[in-house]
C-alpha cells in the first residue's frame, strides 16, 4: 500500500500564495489616486478593448492586475451584483464596502479551497462620496485580504518601485491634470530609467463627483490624455510584457525557475518535499523500460536506410 | 450586501441582459411573473394617460402630462411619466402606473447593465427591440387589465437623428415619424400635432407643439392632465439631441405653457391652422 505524501498546511498555502503572486508579478501596474474631484485610475494598457479599469455603479469603480479572464469574471459579478442590489431595493443602497465584501469572501474561499486554482488577481474597488473625505479605496488580493486605502495605492508588477515614486511626489487634494501627470510619471518610473509612455498606451478612468449624472465614471481618451500631459518628450513604448498575449504563443518550457513564467515547472527555492515517514526525497516516476536492441542483419522499417545500400524490399501490393 | 462568497451563477459567463438574468437568479422581481388572480385587475391600480413624442432637426423631445386616475379620481396630479432610459433615449409610459414605473426600472437597468458589461451602448433598434420583449412578457397581466404601452424615442447616435417607437401590448414595435402618441388622450393629441408640426421646427418649437398638443388633450379627455396653473404644475418634458438628453427645466417649460395660455386667453382652441 502506498502512502500518501503529506503537505503541510503551511506549505500548502506557501506554494498557493506563490502560485498567485507569481501571475500578479507578471501584469503591468495599476495606480489609483486620489484627487480633489474623486478618484482617477491609470494603468499602462496598450489594449483598448480589453480594460483593466470598469465602471461597477454609480459611484463604484473596478481595477484589476493579474490574469484578465479571472478579473472579467469577477467584475461581471460585480456588475450583476451590484445592478441587482440597486434594482432591488434603492441606487443609494448599493456600496463599495458591501462589494469588496463579497469579493473578499469569494477570492479567500477559492484561495483555502483545495478544488480549485487562486485567482492570480488583484483589485481596486472604490467608492466615491460627496467630499474627499468620503472617498474609499479598497485594495483586494488573491488571498482575499482587504486593505484600506488612502491617497493613493499602486498593484500589479513593479508596484514597489511606483509607489516608492508616488510617495515622494503626491500632493493631495491636487488637480485632475496634475494628479495624472504624477501618476503616469511614477508608472513610467522604474529603478534604471524614467519612461515617457505614449498617450496611446495608457488607460486612464476616473470617478469624477463634479459630474451631473448620476454615473461618476468616465474615461479620458488618447486625445484628452495628449492634450493634458502635453510635451513630455519622446515616448517610449514598454517592451512586449507576457500579459500582451501573442497569437499563437505557447508557454515555453525553460529549465529556470522564473517569476514571470507560472508556466514552468521549477519551483526555484522551494526544495521537492521529502518522503514524511522515511525522510526520503520522493522518487522519480518509473523510467519506461528500454526498447530491445534489434538483432543484426534484421533492418526495421522506418530505419533510415544505409547510403549506397539498395533500398529495402517492398511488401507485395506496395506501390 | 451578500456576506459570504458570490454564488456561482454569478460568476458563470453568459447573459448580458439584466432582465433574462434576473429571471434565472430572482424571478420574482420581474414586474412581468407577478400571479394575479383570474379576473379584470384594471380598477385596481392608477393609470396614467398621455405621451406626446415629436422629431426636431437635430433631435427627439417627449412630453407627458402629470395626471394618473383611478375611475373617476383623480389619483395624483403631479406623477411623472416620461423617464430617461439612458443618456440618449427617453421612455414615456400609459397604463397601469406602477407596473409601468417598474418596468421603466427594469428598462433603465438594462440599458446600463449591457453598457457596463458590454462596454458599449446598444443600438437604437437593440434598445427599442429589448423593450418590446419586456412587454411582450407583460402579455398575461395586460389581458387582465394591467397593460403597459410605453412610447419609446431617443436620439440614433449612428444615423444623426431623432428616432420614436410605438409599442403594442402584444410587444409589436413600430416606428414612427416625425410624431406620435400614446394614452387616453393620444387621439386629440395626434389630431392636433397633425395640424401645428411642422418639419422646419426647431426646439422650442417643437416644444411648444407638444405642449400645445397636450392641452388639446387635456381639453377634451378627462383623464388627461392640463397645465396646473394655481399648483404650477406643469408637463414633464424631455430633449434629446446629439449631446445627450436632459429633463427641460420647470422654469423654461412653464414659460413656454404660460405663453400657450396666454394665446388661448384670445382663441380657446389654440392656433389656427391655414385651410389650404
Amino acid at each position: 500500500m502506498s502512502m500518501p505524501f503529506y503537505v503541510s498546511p503551511e506549505q500548502l498555502m506557501k506554494d498557493r500564495a506563490d502560485f498567485a503572486r507569481k501571475g500578479i508579478a507578471r501584469g503591468r501596474s495599476v495606480v489609483a489616486v486620489q484627487y480633489a474631484d474623486g478618484i482617477l485610475f491609470v494603468s499602462e494598457n496598450p489594449s483598448q478593448a480589453l480594460h483593466k479599469v470598469s465602471e461597477i455603479y454609480d459611484r463604484i469603480a473596478f481595477a484589476a492586475v493579474g490574469r484578465y479572464n479571472e478579473f472579467e469574471n469577477l467584475r461581471i459579478a460585480g456588475v450583476r451584483l451590484a445592478d441587482m442590489r440597486g434594482y432591488a431595493y434603492d441606487r443609494r443602497d448599493v456600496t463599495g464596502r458591501g462589494l469588496a465584501n463579497a469579493y473578499a469572501q469569494t477570492l479567500g474561499t477559492i484561495f483555502s479551497s483545495g478544488g480549485e486554482k487562486p485567482y492570480e488577481v488583484e483589485i481596486f474597488v472604490a467608492e466615491i462620496g460627496d467630499e474627499p473625505a468620503d472617498d474609499q479605496l479598497y485594495r483586494l488580493t488573491y488571498d482575499g485580504q482587504v486593505a484600506d486605502e488612502h491617497g493613493f495605492a499602486v498593484m500589479g508588477g513593479a508596484a514597489d518601485v511606483v509607489a516608492g515614486h508616488l510617495r515622494e511626489h503626491y500632493v493631495a487634494g491636487s488637480s485632475l491634470e496634475d494628479t495624472l501627470r504624477v501618476a503616469v510619471a511614477a508608472l513610467g518610473h522604474s529603478e534604471t530609467e524614467d519612461r515617457v509612455i505614449p498617450a496611446g498606451d495608457l488607460e486612464v478612468a476616473a470617478l469624477d463627483r463634479t459630474r451631473t449624472q448620476p454615473r461618476k465614471f468616465l474615461r479620458l481618451r488618447a486625445a484628452r490624455l495628449a492634450e493634458i500631459l502635453g510635451g513630455r518628450g519622446a515616448p517610449t513604448s514598454d517592451a512586449a510584457s507576457p500579459e500582451d498575449a501573442l497569437a499563437g504563443a505557447a508557454p515555453h518550457q525553460s529549465g529556470t525557475d522564473d517569476p514571470s513564467d507560472p508556466t514552468d515547472q521549477v519551483s526555484g527555492a522551494v526544495p521537492p518535499l521529502e518522503d514524511p515517514v522515511t525522510g526520503e526525497p520522493p522518487v522519480a516516476p518509473p523510467v519506461a523500460p528500454q526498447r530491445q536492441e534489434p538483432a543484426p542483419g534484421d533492418s526495421p522499417a522506418g530505419e533510415p536506410p544505409t547510403p549506397g545500400s539498395p533500398p529495402p524490399p517492398t511488401e507485395p501490393g506496395q506501390v | 450586501m451578500g456576506d459570504s462568497r458570490l454564488p456561482t451563477s454569478y460568476m458563470t459567463p453568459g447573459t448580458s441582459s439584466f432582465a433574462d438574468f434576473l429571471g434565472v437568479e430572482a424571478p420574482d422581481l420581474l414586474p412581468s411573473r407577478r400571479a394575479v388572480p383570474t379576473g379584470d385587475a384594471g380598477d385596481l391600480a392608477p393609470h396614467g394617460t398621455t405621451i406626446v413624442a415629436a422629431t426636431f432637426d437635430g433631435g427627439v423631445v417627449m412630453a407627458g402630462d402629470r395626471r394618473a386616475t383611478m375611475g373617476n379620481i383623480i389619483a395624483q396630479r403631479d406623477i411623472q411619466k416620461v423617464f430617461p432610459a439612458d443618456e440618449f433615449s427617453v421612455v414615456g409610459i400609459a397604463g397601469t402606473a406602477g407596473l409601468a414605473v417598474e418596468m421603466v426600472r427594469l428598462f433603465q437597468t438594462e440599458l446600463e447593465h449591457y453598457e457596463k458589461i458590454e462596454g458599449t451602448t446598444l443600438s437604437m433598434d437593440g434598445k427599442a427591440n429589448r423593450l418590446s420583449a419586456l412587454i411582450r412578457a407583460n402579455l398575461g397581466l395586460a389581458m387582465q387589465g394591467l397593460a403597459v404601452v410605453p412610447l419609446f424615442a431617443g436620439y440614433d447616435v449612428a444615423a444623426d437623428h431623432g428616432r420614436i417607437f410605438s409599442y403594442d401590448v402584444t410587444g409589436g414595435r413600430y416606428e414612427e415619424t416625425a410624431f406620435h402618441s400614446v394614452g387616453s388622450g393620444s387621439l386629440f393629441a395626434r389630431g392636433s400635432l397633425k395640424k401645428l408640426y411642422r418639419e422646419d421646427l426647431d426646439e422650442e418649437g417643437t416644444v411648444t407643439a407638444v405642449v400645445q398638443a397636450l392641452y388639446d388633450a387635456a381639453d377634451d379627455d378627462s383623464a388627461t392632465g392640463g397645465p396646473d396653473l394655481t399648483r404650477r404644475i406643469f408637463p414633464v418634458v424631455h430633449v434629446i439631441t446629439a449631446d445627450g438628453g436632459r429633463r427641460m427645466p420647470d422654469a423654461e417649460v412653464s414659460a413656454i405653457a404660460d405663453r400657450m395660455i396666454a394665446s388661448r386667453m384670445q382663441r380657446p382652441d389654440g392656433p389656427a391652422a391655414p385651410l389650404t
